[in-house]
């Protein structure tokens, strides 16, 4: 388990093994679907769809720029091009070629990042993918998808594939634990899951760190505080619906993710809180940094991505609160 | 091959696309001149490569359906080239030529660069150097995985082969022994601060690079709209490998405002309005000459 789990989560796969196994299935029913690889198949696990349908499997080697440009050109012969490779060398090495073939012409192209965060561990911060989502959410036209566990990774890949345009579907290389039991996530692109009711604060999660969060909140009941924690899958679009509803019916938010603080889930729902119902927040994520080799729950409690400190800042931001709060007003509920 | 009434597909006439380049080639200077910006000796080294691929008995397009699956694609990697493929797809009926007066201008379909989506017959958007041909690359595996018989033509520059992309394309595209792929170089000379061999000499032997890459390589005069459109037709004949045209250009056509400064060929400048009339003049005398008028 990558975090200490007091409220009985179930072991699970890692979300690479999830989306690997997913695209295999849908590739029957999709005949449309092309793979383009960048010879790390075997990581990305896209091999379980290239052992089914060699014909639309293309391993160009190690070469990004030109994988994203040859998805570019499948997608506009009518093709949905999906690219995948780790998520650092996608989007970081071919980052021109996903904004001039991919999100500028608005194609169906769909970028499948592994190996993303720090929990990739031992490999080091070179393989790590940490500013990722900040790339791929700065990109007009692009959705932006960083699921929890196997049943969400499953129907977000489905989800993926059935929308008409560039997606980046964010994965990670270590098992994780189930949050949606049986296959039972509902996926809706740019629609929060609600996990877990409470009346004082909001975690808003991402990846990973949503059972982080669910551990966090289990924590935080055993001290009266009881938190809303939502599974924010889609960075953009984002639930603003859902963030404005947790500003406005919580009082307090933090959000926590796999990613540095610049440019990804906490910056858009500073964002978005900021719009709409301005309240205090606190960010869970990497602070300004790379990381370095280790095991990945090492990594974890090293740089600050553990329940621990979803904790910890759920006490900050809720004193913050109360500082802020006028004496003669109405607390929040 | 049976085709419906409305796919171009032109008959090759020396006469005619004589005339349609010495046409094209105005239009280059006309539309930039007016922009007051623009590339036009990079698309002038191209324009008689254009003329010979949409009028001369090489590609088959429908202008009135841009999207037609089975049409030929050509991408224009070079997208700075961009006033050369504008007057090429205006002078094929993609889009009315009087928009060729608007090139650049706010709300006009014609940019700076080539923008998918925003101008009919433009298959990329281009103009990041180095991409084009791995999207054409796209367009050619998407035949073969469909049982297509589509060719792609791609033209790249001599300066964007600085870029790795390039050869990147060029290894998988030779893997996948795509046949149905035709880059054409557009070996003008110069780049941006000034002639090739000095920016990046190592580019030559440019031949040997191809041939080593398991292309099947012609070296063609790129003026010379008979031998453009032998090699076409040889290109397609070609099985296995994919074909590339080291076409020998003139960054600026040989005309005199452009050939005046040898440094840098006013690349990304157009001529003032005295230029482009010594320009004009010189074209016309030109094509009176050849065609005896």
């Amino acid at each position: 388990m990558l975090f200490k789990n007091s409220t009985g989560l179930a072991p699970g796969k890692a979300t690479r093994d999830a989306f690997g196994a997913a695209l295999r299935e849908i590739g029957a029913e999709r005949q449309e679907i092309i793979v383009i690889d960048g010879d790390v198949g075997n990581s990305t696990r896209t091999e379980y769809f290239a052992k089914e349908y060699p014909d639309r499997f293309f391993n160009l080697g190690i070469a990004e720029s030109n994988m994203i440009s040859v998805a570019s050109g499948f997608a506009s012969s009518g093709k949905i091009a999906l690219v995948s490779s780790f998520a650092v060398f996608l989007l970081d090495n071919a980052y021109d070629q996903i904004r001039m073939g991919v999100a500028f012409p608005n194609l169906n192209v769909k970028l499948v990042g592994s190996h993303s965060g720090i929990s990739i561990g031992e490999d080091g911060p070179s393989q790590m993918a940490i500013e990722d989502i900040a790339l791929a959410t700065a990109l007009p036209n692009m959705v932006v998808i960083v699921p929890a566990d196997e049943s969400s990774t499953r129907a977000a890949t489905r989800a993926m594939i059935d929308h008409p345009g560039p997606v980046y579907l964010r994965t990670g290389r270590p098992a994780v634990p189930v949050i949606y039991p049986d296959g039972s996530a509902s996926f809706e692109i740019g629609k929060a899951n609600r996990l877990r009711e409470g009346a004082n604060l909001t975690i808003i999660a991402c990846g990973i760190m949503v059972a982080a969060a669910l551990e966090a909140a289990h924590q935080l009941s055993q001290e009266g505080i009881e938190a809303r924690v939502l599974d924010m899958h889609t960075i953009k679009p984002l639930d603003i619906a859902a963030v404005e509803a947790a500003a406005r019916e919580t009082g307090a938010i933090v959000t926590a993710e796999e990613h540095l603080l610049e440019g990804g889930l906490g910056a858009a729902v500073a964002r978005a809180v900021a719009e709409n119902f301005p309240v205090p927040i606190a960010f869970v994520g990497i602070k300004d940094r790379y990381a370095q080799s280790g095991p990945p729950e090492t990594l974890l409690e090293a740089y600050g991505l553990t329940p621990d400190a979803i904790h910890q800042a759920a006490l900050e931001v809720l004193e913050r609160r109360s500082a802020n709060e006028p004496q003669s007003g109405h607390p929040h509920q | 091959m049976e085709q419906k009434h409305d796919v171009q597909q032109h008959t090759f006439d020396i006469h005619r696309l004589r005339e349609i380049s010495w046409k094209l080639s105005r239009a280059i200077i006309q539309s930039t001149t007016k922009a007051g910006s623009g590339h036009p000796s990079s698309s002038l080294s191209a324009v008689d490569v254009l003329t010979v691929l949409y009028f001369g008995d090489v590609m088959r397009y429908k202008p009135q359906e841009p999207h037609w699956p089975d049409r030929d694609r050509f991408i224009l990697s070079k997208g700075h080239a961009a006033p050369g493929l504008y007057v090429t797809l205006a002078e094929a009926g993609y889009f009315d030529p009087a928009l060729l007066s608007t090139l650049r201008q706010f709300g006009s379909p014609l940019e700076g660069h080539p923008v998918y989506g925003r101008t009919p017959g433009v298959e990329a958007s281009t103009g990041s150097l180095g991409q084009g041909l791995s999207i054409g690359l796209g367009h050619a595996l998407s035949a073969k995985v469909d049982g297509r018989d589509y060719r792609v033509y791609v033209m790249i520059g001599d300066g964007e082969s600085d870029q790795g992309q390039i050869w990147e394309a060029a290894m998988s595209a030779a893997k996948y022994r795509v046949d149905n792929l035709t880059t054409i170089l557009d070996l003008n000379g110069y780049q941006q601060t000034g002639p090739v061999s000095k920016v990046m000499p190592a580019l030559m032997p440019v031949v040997q690079k191809w041939q080593a890459f398991g292309w099947d390589v012609q070296e063609i005069d790129g003026h010379d709209l008979a031998q453009i459109h032998t090699a076409f037709r040889q290109a397609a004949e070609v099985r296995g490998r994919p074909q590339i045209l080291i076409a020998h250009t003139d960054k600026g056509k040989f005309l005199s405002p452009f050939t005046k400064d040898e440094k840098v060929r006013k690349h990304g400048v157009p001529l003032n309005e005295e230029e482009a009339q010594t320009a004009l003049a010189e074209l016309d005398d030109r094509y009176h000459a050849q065609e005896g008028a």
